[in-house]
């Protein structure tokens, strides 16, 4: 194509944008391993229980919000009942270990594999529909489960909940209740372990194409990009994500499940979680999921009033910074950065 | 002559009440600049739509290499070798210029969600290559010093120059053009001209929609003139410009100029 030989007297000096890109990656890499090095130091720093459970929580919203984010900020649709495949996979892990006497990987694998055919089940139809289709599906999912959950009470004990639930094993080794400092790690480990595959994925051919469709799916589609294939492999994914979230969960201190934590309710946290951090950033779910643990936690004795909370945040995000609290300090420091040389530059004569 | 590299036959597509598209078929021979031309509402851009798999044609076949593509989904046809630019380029306004141009790496790649996320067979490797190989399409096409732009923000001449890189990095065997030239200065239009023809010379086939008459008189191997949704005449420039049902067809249209 044209113009080889166009000026370019600055080529040294500027660095090239594929090495500014490759160096972004890097950077990336280095922020999840600070980060998570961060992470496995708190627990020296308290040395109460209590918090180390809500950060046990905080870990499997990091895990659910990082999952539901690649389908919302990548992939361009909602999921409103992201909480079926979280209790999905904690009642199929609870059941079989607890009533069938499973081994809790085991357990774990078919509990993701059924999440997977069932979001797969949802998603393929769904998906190659343009439009919202997938958040009224999804919806429906939300409602079933939380209903299957209720009233199956031979299987899942119903409101009264299951219990029976065994300990995780590691290498043979029990993580048992009495050692909420073990189930920090091994859900944390998970956490890092996910984001590094999150952060892997959406930085290659497969999360270019997720972005690229999310923004023209007839200009990904004539580049070849399958789009409803790649939707559909983005919900499952997320789904997945969700699904080793309910495991962890069914293992976590207490061993016991409710339905409680399945309903609409929780699937609405979630998308706050998504929205509030910054869709479509790594660190704004993670942001998310932290800020909105915490709010659950403070708002507990009035549990029936954060829904609202959550609505009202939700409204208030979307008119003040839809690109989420990520990007909006992403845009302050860009501006910080465009003031201080400008500064500088004022105080020279 | 060369051979025949794509065939299109009755091609027809009626919108409510409205014949868009009129049994149209036409020949594109391989290494030729084929120009698809005609008044507003012709029909143009409905036949690509067709071509491409974007809309579902009422009847009529499309032979690519051998190969039916009526039928097919766009992201299938894409894969055998057809590019497309749109009439108001689509550009991923979201990625910076350079992003773009990796996502029209796509077909060329083989990395999965799975071996992306494990970073294992070879995905972090096709990775690197393919941030450079975008690179390397944008220095070819003077683009380079856009790489970090995000696309949102350039100029539609650029916006154009950018998407004609992005579908050639996808190493069509033929490229389909609608309007190319639309909103483009005089100096800009010349620069597409000479790129349409250095596109051609490196062995990729055009299909070409363009009003500028100018543009398509000058490059254009062979012509064919649609007017509300039929095949009006076809032949090289010199027998289209001074065809009489042409120029009626045009009266008052081509009078300025673009
Ligand atoms: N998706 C659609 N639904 C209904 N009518 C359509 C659709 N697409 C095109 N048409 C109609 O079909 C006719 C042909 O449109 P088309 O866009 O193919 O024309 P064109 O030759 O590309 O014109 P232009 O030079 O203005 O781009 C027009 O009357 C247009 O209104
Ligand atoms: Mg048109």
């Amino acid at each position: 194509m044209a113009a080889r030989e166009r000026p370019h007297t600055d080529e040294a000096i500027v660095p090239n944008e594929a090495e500014r890109h490759a160096a972004r990656r890097r950077a990336e890499k280095l922020q999840i391993v600070a980060f998570f090095g961060i992470m496995a130091l708190v627990p020296f720093g308290i040395g109460n229980d209590y918090y180390l459970h809500i950060l046990i929580y905080i870990g499997l919203h990091l895990i659910l919000a990082t999952g539901l984010n690649l389908l919302m900020g990548y992939a361009g649709q909602v999921s409103l009942g992201h909480a079926a495949f979280y209790g999905i996979g904690a009642y199929a892990s609870g059941i079989l270990t607890a009533t069938y006497g499973w081994n809790p990987w085991l357990a774990m694998l078919a509990a993701l594999l059924l999440t997977c055919v069932v979001a797969w089940l949802v998603g393929k139809p769904t998906l190659r529909l343009r439009g919202h289709y997938l958040a009224m599906a999804t919806l429906g999912v939300g409602i079933i489960v939380a209903v299957v959950i209720r009233q199956w009470t031979d299987l899942t004990g119903g409101s009264a909940g299951l219990t029976g639930i065994p300990s995780m094993t590691f290498f043979g080794h029990e993580l048992t209740s009495d050692q909420d400092l073990q189930y920090y790690y091994f859900v944390w480990a998970w956490a890092a372990a996910l984001t590094v595959l999150f952060a892997n994925l959406v930085a290659s051919r497969p999360g270019r194409a997720l972005r690229a469709l999310h923004d023209s799916e007839l200009a990904a589609q004539v580049l070849g990009v399958d789009t409803a294939g790649f939707k559909v492999r983005a919900f499952v994914i997320s789904a997945a994500y969700a699904s080793i979230a309910g495991t962890l969960y069914a293992h976590s201190s207490m061993r016991f499940l409710s339905p409680t934590p399945f309903g609409f309710h929780t699937s609405i946290a979630l998308l706050v979680m998504v929205v509030l951090g910054g869709q479509g950033t790594l660190w704004g779910p993670v942001l998310g999921a932290f800020t909105i643990t915490l709010i659950e936690e403070t708002l507990r004795p009035y549990a029936d009033y954060d829904i609202i909370v959550y609505g009202l945040l939700l409204m208030v995000l979307m008119i003040v910074m839809p690109g989420g609290v990520s990007r909006a300090l992403g845009s302050l420091i860009d501006l910080v950065r465009g003031w201080v040389p400008a500064l500088r530059g004022g105080d020279e004569p | 002559m060369n051979e025949v590299l794509f065939r299109v036959n009755g091609l027809s597509k009626t919108f409510g009440g409205l014949q868009a598209v009129r049994n149209v078929g036409f020949e594109v021979r391989e290494g030729q600049i084929k120009a698809l031309i005609g008044p507003n509402g012709a029909g143009k851009t409905t036949i690509f739509n067709l071509l491409t798999g974007v809309l579902a044609a009422d009847s009529g076949s499309a032979e690519f290499e051998g190969r039916e593509l009526i039928g097919l989904p766009t992201h299938r046809i894409a894969a055998l070798g057809i590019g497309r630019t749109f009439q108001t380029s689509l550009l991923f306004d979201q990625m910076t210029v350079l992003e773009n141009v990796m996502v029209g790496h796509h077909l060329r790649g083989r990395a999965t969600m799975l071996t992306a996320a494990l970073r294992i067979l070879g995905a972090g490797r096709e990775e690197n290559e393919y941030r450079r190989t975008a690179m390397e399409t944008l220095d070819r096409a003077g683009l380079a010093d856009l790489a970090g732009r995000s696309a949102a923000e350039l100029p539609i001449g650029q916006r154009r120059m950018v998407e004609v890189a992005r579908a050639l990095a996808a190493e069509p065997r033929l490229l389909m053009m609608d309007e190319p030239a639309a909103g483009l200065n005089m100096r800009e239009t010349e620069q597409m001209a000479e790129t349409i023809q250095q596109i051609r010379d490196s062995g990729v086939t055009v299909l070409i929609v363009e009003h500028d008459m100018s543009l398509v008189m000058s490059i254009s191997d062979e012509i064919l003139v649609l007017d509300q949704g039929q095949r009006l005449a076809e032949g090289p420039p010199s027998e289209i410009r001074n065809d009489r049902r042409v120029l009626s067809a045009y009266l008052g249209e081509e009078a300025d100029g673009c």
